[in-house]
């Protein structure tokens, strides 16, 4: 097995996905506001499966709770629900081209969407609007401009 | 293939140990009221990072500030004085007011109304989050914030706090889908619950008869029942009115007076002391 070399850095994209995540933003922007912290997190499920996994993105989720709002647990059960789903077919969805991933990874999000707002239907009555779907589009988009970087990144740090 | 003898417990596993986790802390955290101590602390530890991510936005507004043309700042100046000489103005009829109502409320030997020193605080975040409308603030307990303290902007009721750190505070607004506060309408004094419904511009007046009397327009102020609001602040303006018989009650939408979606700076309100001394002139004969 591979020593794990430069872990921090993993950590520190996170950390800085989620300064994006709660970045104010002009109002018209902010629905359609990528979720960062997911999309970061399923990058290092993918490409590092043995060091990122579904208990990192408990405790990523479980910030998130803490800074957006919510009811504390719904975004860390989301989260862990579609990490376990990448790193479950983090081989296949690796040998994807870029815009294959990107479809699937917009079913993801949108899943991630809808758990969200079931758990916070259930917990706290809201109402479904189709707005609240706006991220999983935008993630889409976002996503082969993500994974570009991300790579750059973990290939010129050599983070393993 | 060496990796998979170090992974510890299975990928099922991990993930049924995190959901029973999640479900736990998601019941706990609706259903006890020890998490609002737990919110406060983790609100305090996270604070640091809302600070740096309104940096850019700090400093962006900070620049635009520096490159203002003179003729620019002159025009805002000139603009400033004539409203604040009207609203002064305005304000010493106000004194003069006050001091008759109160005169008045001593005659009737009801309470007084003690109004406290007021706080402006400043908005961090704006998380829009379409399940929370939350803001966090930058003022905490060091600066004297209690908890469900009641926030108002220049146009009316804005939110009340929820958890408080030392130097930072989280506020629910009045849209949020949990909230909830009394209010009644200006024209005729009818007594109403407004909700929130988790949009920025919509607020719903609930459990209204089919025969009161609402009107599209009528202003609804807080009643100041629910002990949180004081009493006399605007909340919104009846927007919607339809009236279907085979419901039970009026179903009533209202329009938030506060500028919920682009708030900067905020007022808080000193909670309403709740003077004691009205029961002894109650008792004299």
């Amino acid at each position: 097995m591979r020593k794990p070399q430069r872990q921090g850095f993993i950590y520190l994209s996170l950390l800085i996905a989620l300064l994006l995540t709660v970045m104010p933003m002009p109002q018209l922007v902010k629905l359609a506001r990528p979720d960062w912290a997911l999309l970061v997190l399923m990058y290092w499920t993918m490409a590092l499966p043995q060091r990122i996994g579904i208990l990192t993105a408990f405790f990523t989720g479980f910030i998130v709770d803490v800074l957006v709002g919510t009811v504390l647990g719904v975004n860390a059960l989301a989260f862990s629900v579609v990490i376990f789903a990448v790193a479950q077919h983090h081989l296949k969805i690796r040998n994807f081209s870029v815009i294959q991933q990107s479809l699937l990874l917009g079913l993801l999000l949108a899943l991630y969407q809808l758990l969200l707002f079931w758990l916070s239907h259930f917990l706290t009555g809201v109402y479904f609007r189709p707005q609240y779907l706006w991220p999983v589009i935008t993630g889409m988009l976002v996503w082969p401009w993500l994974f570009w970087l991300l790579r750059r990144y973990r290939r010129q740090l050599k983070i393993q | 293939m060496n990796d998979m003898y170090f992974r510890g417990p299975s990928l099922p596993l991990r993930l049924l140990l995190a959901v029973v986790c999640s479900v736990g802390l998601m019941l706990v955290d609706r259903y006890t009221d020890s998490s609002t101590q737990l919110r406060s602390y983790l609100t305090s530890a996270v604070s640091p990072l809302f600070y740096v991510a309104s940096l850019p936005q700090t400093l962006f507004s900070g620049a635009s500030e520096q490159f203002m043309s003179q003729q620019a700042v002159l025009e805002e100046n000139s603009r400033l004085k004539e409203t604040l000489l009207q609203q002064s103005g305005q304000l010493q009829l106000l004194r003069f007011l006050q001091q008759e109502n109160d005169k008045l409320r001593a005659l009737l030997g009801s309470a007084a109304q003690i109004p406290g020193e007021p706080l402006i605080a400043e908005v961090l975040a704006v998380y829009s989050h379409p399940f929370s409308h939350q803001v966090v603030l930058n003022k905490g307990s060091s600066d004297g914030v209690q908890e469900h303290q009641p926030l108002i902007d220049d146009q009316g009721v804005v939110g009340q706090i929820t958890s408080l750190g030392p130097t930072s505070s989280r506020a629910i607004l009045i849209s949020d889908n949990t909230h909830a506060l009394a209010v009644r309408t200006e024209r005729t004094g009818v007594r109403a619950i407004v909700e929130g419904l988790g949009q920025w511009d919509s607020l719903r007046v609930m459990h209204l008869p089919h025969s009161t009397d609402i009107r599209e327009g009528d202003r609804l102020l807080t009643s100041g029942l629910d002990g949180r609001f004081p009493e006399g602040y605007p909340v919104a303006r009846v927007t919607r009115i339809s009236q279907d018989v085979s419901q039970p009650f009026m179903v009533v939408y209202a329009e938030p007076f506060a500028q919920l979606d682009r708030i900067r700076h905020v007022l808080l309100l000193a909670r309403r002391q709740v003077v004691t001394d009205v029961e002894p002139t109650q008792e004299q004969p």
